[in-house]
């Protein structure tokens, strides 16, 4: 009994082991399958189309008979209609965070939490619609110029949608640093919202970060709310004003149209989805930059 | 218990004797967390520009006590404080409902078990404190941040680094750092709780002639599980037993003749 114990332990240790490899690595290959389909299906794209073309280009009418090819112009789509969802989605989920971590108790708290994952289980076609249909009107009442299409009534409901993201995993970040710390600031005579921002912010930043980076991967995938919301002519502009299709709506729109397989306008799919993947992949590596730097700087307790 | 050596209305008392006068004492306090008592009718002097020890086996209340001092406890949730605790010269209560929390924070420091510096750097770990207080002139910080890591011994470890983060400082420089950091304050109490379990001997031994020092400046409190270092760097001694001060007096004559049976076994090494 003594000794077989712990073997058995030691047994079911290395099978959960093995379980915890093999889902790893699932989630790598699944990740290196779509990396490699993306460049596999863009390599022909990219025969006929220069890269250069691709990348300097300011118009982007691939299914025209004189067709472009500017990525840029939907790029642009995406970073207006995200930077407006980050602008809200940032601000207020940190502050959601820091207030469910460092200020709410008991009855408060146990009410927000719901609400929040209520909101994240929104279905996001019920965003779109209620962009397009209750978001811009209310705008158009500030505004009567703006176009019932728009990158700023889409980019701010997208916002809405990404706040329970960012506060939930801020809120985990700052609810891991250590009582000690707080205690520190406390006993120095700092008040609560000094503590909270001043040093509980800080030990948690890296973890936050993570947060902020789903919260951008969120934001330029999000497909849905700027397909219904936004309009979907490409058109190069950052003014959120302005109706404009992202990487995200242009794929739709013709994966469910009837451009021929195999064809230069169907490949254009995987080129854009392969600007996005790699536009995705930049945030998350700078994410972990980030957190290696602080790391080295001893940030992480 | 042993008469204390101040008069209790806390004028000061620079008599014949040179007693000094009270900084604090509690009077009748008592503390709950949630309905266990933790402390139960604790009346314990704390003289001005003196060490004080307490003393106890563990779980006696020596940590509940100290933190009623910056009313710490108030951090969380169900708690209850009963009785007074006198902060001289002013003569406040610090536990009356009109005594804001923070003020107290603000005239007392605190070092704790283990070194808990913020994720900043070394210099400004000791700034946070002076910024809290409103400093805004950086000359001025500078030369305060200078002068309590001098106070602190650590000056000399740490001048070509004060721009590096605190976590790259060793257990004994961070617990230093965190005594400058409550120095820089110029606390009138300075309460140490256990500030020397977390580290070896060596920097035990530099953190106690650092207490030592100190004495000119502060008044100090310290929680200790170590009566040898009580009696190292404790002009006073209480000692605590199941949320009661059993005993206080003059660390020598407390050691060396308790009045009380759990005294003379506690410090006999028969429990604790
Ligand atoms: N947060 C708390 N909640 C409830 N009981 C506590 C809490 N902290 C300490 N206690 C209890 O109060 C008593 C005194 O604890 P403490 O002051 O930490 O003792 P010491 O510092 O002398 O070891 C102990 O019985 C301990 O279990
Ligand atoms: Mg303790």
């Amino acid at each position: 009994m003594a000794t077989s114990l712990p073997r058995r332990r030691r047994k079911m240790e290395s099978a959960i082991e093995w379980l915890l490899a093999g889902a790893a690595l699932a989630a790598i290959l699944t990740t290196l399958g779509i990396a490699a389909v993306l460049v596999g299906e863009s390599l022909p794209f990219f025969r006929s189309v220069s890269l250069w073309r691709f990348l300097t280009d300011t118009q982007w009418t691939p299914l025209f008979a004189d067709p472009r090819f500017g990525i840029g112009v939907l790029l642009s789509g995406t970073a207006t209609s995200s930077l407006v969802a980050l602008a809200v989605a940032i601000p207020c989920g940190t502050a959601l965070a820091l207030f469910l971590s460092e200020f709410a108790v008991g009855p408060l708290r146990e009410s927000v939490k719901p609400i929040l994952e209520l909101l994240a289980g929104v279905p996001t076609v019920v965003f779109g619609y209620f962009a397009l249909d209750v978001v811009t009107p209310l705008l158009q009442k500030a505004w009567p110029a703006l176009p019932g299409f728009n990158l700023l009534s889409a980019g701010l409901v997208m916002g809405v949608m990404i706040i329970p993201y960012v506060a939930s995993l801020s809120e985990d970040a700052l609810r891991a640093v250590p009582m000690s710390l707080r205690e520190g600031a406390y006993a120095l005579g700092a008040t609560r919202l000094q503590a909270a921002w001043q040093v509980v912010f800080p030990a948690a930043f890296s973890g936050v970060a993570a947060a902020y980076v789903l919260g951008v991967s969120r934001a330029i995938g999000e497909t849905m709310i700027v397909a219904i919301a936004a309009g979907q002519q490409p058109r190069l502009t950052l003014n959120p004003f302005e109706p404009a299709a992202t990487v995200t709506t242009y794929i739709v729109q013709v994966a469910k149209g009837d451009v021929p397989h195999g064809s230069l306008g169907y490949r254009t799919i995987f080129a854009a989805a392969l600007a996005l993947f790699l536009l995705a992949l930049t945030f998350n590596l700078a994410a972990d930059w980030i957190r290696r730097r602080q790391r080295l700087r001893g940030r992480i307790s | 218990m042993t008469e204390p050596v101040a008069t209790s209305n806390g004028q000061r008392m620079n008599g014949a004797a040179g007693h000094p006068s009270l900084k604090a004492e509690t009077r009748g306090l008592s503390f709950f967390y949630g309905e266990k008592a933790a402390l139960r009718e604790v009346n314990l002097p704390v003289h001005e520009r003196r060490a004080t020890a307490l003393i106890g086996p563990s779980g006696c209340g020596k940590s509940t006590l100290l933190r009623c001092f910056n009313r710490m406890h108030d951090l969380y949730p169900d708690h209850r404080y009963a009785g007074e605790i006198r902060l001289y010269p002013d003569d406040i209560n610090l536990l009356a409902p009109e005594t804001d929390p923070i003020e107290a924070r603000l005239r007392i420091g605190m070092v704790f078990q283990k070194p808990n510096p913020f994720p900043k750097s070394v210099f400004e770990n000791i700034a946070y404190g002076l910024r809290l207080r409103g400093l805004r002139d950086k000359t001025e910080i500078a030369e305060r941040v200078e002068r309590a890591l001098h106070d602190a011994a650590l000056w000399d470890e740490v001048k070509d680094r004060l721009e590096d983060s605190a976590y790259a400082l060793s257990g004994g420089q961070q617990q230093r750092l965190c005594i400058a950091r409550a120095l820089a304050t110029e606390p009138e109490l300075l309460l140490f709780d256990e500030p020397t379990s977390a580290l070896d001997p060596l920097a035990t031994a530099s953190i106690e002639a650092l207490i030592g020092r100190l004495k000119s400046q502060v008044t100090a409190l310290i929680v200790t599980h170590n009566l040898q270092q009580a009696t190292r760097v404790a002009e006073f001694a209480a000692f605590m037993y199941l949320g009661e001060l059993l005993e206080f007096g003059p660390t020598e004559a407390l050691f060396n003749a308790p009045s009380q049976k759990r005294t003379e076994d506690y410090l006999a090494g028969r429990f604790g």
